[in-house]
């Protein structure tokens, strides 16, 4: 008996597990690729598939084998001789392939760098290995995760608003039935019959009494028998249950005053498109806001943050104030992890970096995840600017926000080289920071 | 006027069982083949890579060598060098045979004829797959291995036993027994003496040892009173199979390290008829698809269009580059086979005087299917090879033997297709294919066990061709891994 069967539909990745230990084992050489591959590549490719070439050190997998060339001798058949006749010499290829029929399966292990496609999902992981986001694991435990009311099934005792209409007229149901309590049917049609025995003539006396004791015995089983019980009756249950906020907010606060230009933007852009990818990788959704601000801040979409230039002076607190509102209303704490990022070139009208501290260590930073403020500086600034301590006002405002916060970070950036590394050490493993 | 199969190149359950009817047909009743029951299964070419990686097993443990092979295949399918291979077959009782579903319909046919019945009748019939290996018994098997090294991984990690199986498979040449049977326990008595064994260590544990600095080993456990096992105490040497060997007598395994050990060695030994049989066992399966295609069409069961794009195929597969050529990479077993099971035909239908005098028990004998039966199930390759390889097909493939000598600065050619030269030639092909000479000949001389637990390996040298010896470092120190003590290995002149 023959049998066809069709495993197309069956299950796909039947290597998946294979892959994954592959990928483990290779790990060193993988990660050498892919962070060569990611240096080569602009910012904005990062979440794609890739084609990395890794060396097979570390995956070898050696076996015993004769080595011909050592010593020793031997024959060996090759096919195709065209012009050879027995006693001829033929000149030995000098080293690798070729010539000898068996030297392809004997001489090494013919192994060499090879190439293969890696998923998105697999280079950020590699991409990602060794950053943590930062104090996730302290707000998992600390934060008090959102509660929702689920579902759980029924029970006999509950308020009269959460009753289980159907299941508990199911159980009267059931236990008139079992009861065999009368129904309003059954007792009209006893009064009929007895009210047709009293009018029939000559009177069955007999039978009017049989059918009164009758009729009497029905209205006393109804009354006992209720239509509905207490023992029938059912709620519906809900419990309440923590559900992990999976769900992040990524506020993008920018300077889009005439002080910052293409390059400064450019800059700004890729820092939150790490950020964002950083993010989507941790959460089921992430949301980004865009505030821009000059002397005033307005929510902008991401064409209009990016590309439009708008005059005016520079208030940096107006952004915090906007980003707080929106906030309000519309990112619960609860529901949302907030992560803010802003980028300036580091002027702000004189007094209002004091404002932006107060606002700081007074409502924002206790709501946020974290908050990085990036200074984007040209590279002639960025040597005047050399050590963490100089610099303007704003920086060196937020640098006493950043010694009270611990999930405040201040990094100041020049060219695009420069972010990653930032980006890297902003985000780097708790325990490294420490 | 019998009907046509099919016309189309599109194939569809209801056709492909049709054509597997009528491929049946001439199978068992005009070339009388013995097969095993046929499970056919249609898959995707992402399975049949699958299938690819996993040493074409359709159940596998998991293990990263398996996840290189796949990544390798794939890039180099991704990239269109290689195409994939239109079947997989497995020879299991019932035989599954793994057909791509984007072959069009006369590949199906192809692929049929090839694997369901070429294959099948081969590997229920050569005296070395029944001998060896168990058709009926391999998936309960793999399903065991497969359970069992999960089971591992989750109880002792997954480093640990990567580190077994890395080893266990650097030796897997080394652990088939060539010429004694392997001894074969049920698997009942398999996961019986398992379980013994785990038994045994939870009883003998003590938490004392565990405190020991690193480096230190806690005395060893003694041996298990098991009739069968004979653990340490009389070690039979020499002996061939170094996973055998290391499974029974390793004074650092553990229990479930030696079952692993036991699994990769049965999965050799499963394997290694098919090594010794690959020109036959290709050739078997090319010469019967040739066969089937040709009287399907004759039968007019087949269209003219399709026969020709079976040709097409056919041919391709029974290339044989020249040595010169840039496709050379050995000899295409596909075309030896093939060509050496076609000329058996001549011969026996059509013998030149020529083949009068060599073969004579068979040349116009007229039989060439019960000549072939025979062969199929009475030879392996080297054995083929030397005894049936003719004159004409030699001087067909112009073959020519070359003498090397390692430290010659030329090779020499020493017979080529000339009347002194066919005996020479045929013998060292045949010499070529023998796979115990071609292995290196390692084995197991000498354990210490009471003493400083030196275990003493030693390598016949054939003709004096040593070691290649980065390869044999490497490999020596999975040796040493399995065996928790120092290793030797020395290399002799036979």
């Amino acid at each position: 008996m023959t049998h066809f069967v069709d495993r197309r539909l069956n299950p796909k990745g039947k290597s998946l597990a294979n892959r994954q230990r592959f990928l483990r084992r290779a790990r060193t050489q993988i990660r050498e690729a892919v962070q060569k591959s990611l240096k080569d590549s602009a910012v904005a490719d990062i979440g794609k598939e890739r084609k990395i070439k890794i060396s097979t050190k570390g995956t070898k997998e050696p076996r015993f084998r004769l080595d011909p060339r050592a010593s020793g001798e031997r024959d060996f058949v090759l096919p195709g001789n065209k012009e050879f006749s027995p006693g001829d010499s033929i000149e030995k290829p000098k080293s690798g392939g070729g010539g000898g029929g068996k030297d392809a399966s004997d001489s090494g292990d013919g192994e060499d760098d090879f190439e293969f496609t890696m998923t998105q999902d697999e280079v950020l992981d590699i991409f990602f290995e060794d950053l943590e986001l930062p104090n996730l694991v302290r707000t998992t435990l600390k934060e008090t995760p959102n509660k929702q009311w689920k579902r759980a099934g029924i029970t006999t005792a509950g308020s009269p608003t959460q009753i289980n209409l159907v299941r508990t007229m199911r159980n009267s149901y059931g236990r008139r039935l079992a009861l065999k309590r009368p129904s309003l049917t059954d007792i009209s049609a006893l009064e009929a019959e007895l009210d047709a025995a009293e009018r029939t003539d000559p009177v069955d006396a007999m039978k009017i009494s049989a059918l009164k004791e009758e009729l009497a015995k029905a209205i006393a089983k109804r009354k006992w028998v209720g239509f509905i019980d207490p023992i029938d009756v059912r709620f519906n249950s809900f419990t309440e249950q923590p559900t992990p906020t999976s769900q992040a907010v990524m506020f993008c606060l920018m300077d889009v005053s005439g002080s910052m230009g293409e390059r400064e933007k450019d800059l700004a852009k890729r820092f939150y498109m790490l950020l964002h990818l950083f993010l989507k990788r941790r959460y089921k959704k992430v949301d980004v806001v865009f505030i821009r601000h000059t002397h005033d801040a307005q929510e902008v979409n991401e064409q209009e943050f990016f590309y439009s230039r708008q005059s005016g002076g520079t208030i940096v607190s107006t952004a915090l104030d906007k980003m707080l509102e929106i906030q309000r209303a519309r990112y619960a704490t609860a529901d949302w992890n907030i992560y803010a990022a802003q980028a300036s070139d580091g002027y702000t009208q004189s007094g209002d970096a004091r404002h932006c501290v107060d606002m700081l260590n007074q409502l924002i930073m206790p709501l946020v995840q974290y908050y990085a403020y990036i200074e984007i500086l040209d590279e002639r600034e960025m040597e005047v600017f050399a050590s963490e301590d100089s610099g303007a006002e704003l920086w060196r405002a937020y640098r006493t926000v950043a010694e009270e916060w611990s999930n405040f970070a201040t990094k100041r950036i020049a060219k695009p080289a420069d972010i990653f590394p930032v980006f890297h050490e902003l985000f780097r493993k708790a325990e490294v920071k420490a | 006027m019998t009907e046509l199969l099919f016309s189309e190149s599109e194939w569809d359950f209801a056709t492909v069982e049709r054509t597997y009817k009528a491929i049946e047909d001439i199978a068992l009743n005009d070339l009388k083949l013995d097969c095993y029951p046929n499970q056919i299964e249609i898959i995707s070419s992402e399975q049949m890579l699958d299938a690819y990686s996993s040493i074409a097993m359709p159940l596998m443990y998991n293990h990263w060598s398996f996840g290189k092979m796949f990544a390798r295949e794939e890039a180099l399918y991704r990239a269109g060098y290689s195409a994939l291979a239109y079947e997989v077959v497995i020879n299991s009782s019932p035989c599954i045979s793994y057909l791509l579903e984007e072959n069009t319909m006369t590949m199906q046919a192809l692929v049929m004829a090839h694997a369901a019945f070429g294959h099948n009748h081969f590997f229920k019939n050569n005296y070395l797959f029944r001998q060896w290996t168990n058709a009926e018994g391999i998936m309960d098997y793999l399903a065991f291995a497969k359970k069992y090294i999960a089971a591992c991984e989750e109880r002792y990690g997954r480093n640990e036993v990567e580190a077994v199986l890395d080893s266990a498979h650097a030796l897997m040449e080394q652990g088939v027994f060539r010429y004694r049977r392997p001894p074969r326990p049920s698997r009942e008595r398999i996961e019986q003496k398992r379980k013994r064994r785990a038994e045994y260590e939870e009883e003998a544990y003590s938490e004392l040892w565990r405190t020991l600095p690193a480096g230190i080993e806690p005395p060893v456990a003694p041996p298990i009173p098991d009739a069968e096992d004979d653990f340490g105490e009389d070690m039979k040497l020499p002996e061939e199979n170094l996973l055998y060997f290391l499974e029974k007598n390793s004074p650092t395994l553990k229990a479930w390290q030696r079952e692993t050990l036991r699994i990769v060695r049965n999965l050799a030994q499963y394997f290694y008829p098919q090594r010794q049989l690959k020109v036959m066992n290709e050739g078997c399966a090319t010469f019967v698809h040739y066969t089937i295609m040709n009287l399907l069409y004759e039968r007019g069961l087949i269209t003219e269009g399709s026969w020709l794009e079976f040709m097409h195929s056919h041919t391709s597969v029974v290339f044989q580059p020249e040595f010169s050529d840039r496709r050379y990479s050995g000899f295409n077993p596909y075309a030896l086979g093939y060509g050496m099971m076609a000329d058996i035909k001549r011969i026996c239908v059509a013998p030149t005087p020529e083949d009068r005098d060599w073969f004579p028990d068979i040349a116009g004998c007229g039989d060439w299917m019960g000549t072939l039966k025979n062969a199929w199930a009475n030879y392996r390759d080297e054995s083929f090879i030397e005894q049936f390889l003719s004159p004409k097909l030699i001087r067909d493939f112009r073959l020519f033997a070359l003498y090397d000598k390692a430290d010659m600065g030329t090779y020499k050619v020493s017979a080529i297709h000339n009347e002194n030269g066919y005996r020479a030639v045929r013998s060292m092909l045949a010499r070529q294919y023998d796979v115990g000479a071609a292995d290196p000949n390692i084995q197991v001389t000498g354990a210490d066990l009471k003493g400083n637990r030196t275990l003493q390996l030693s390598h016949d040298m054939h003709r004096g061709i040593p070691l290649h010896n980065q390869t044999k470092e490497l490999v020596l120190a999975h040796v040493e891994r399995l065996w928790g003590h120092d290793v030797k290995l020395e290399e002799r002149a036979a």
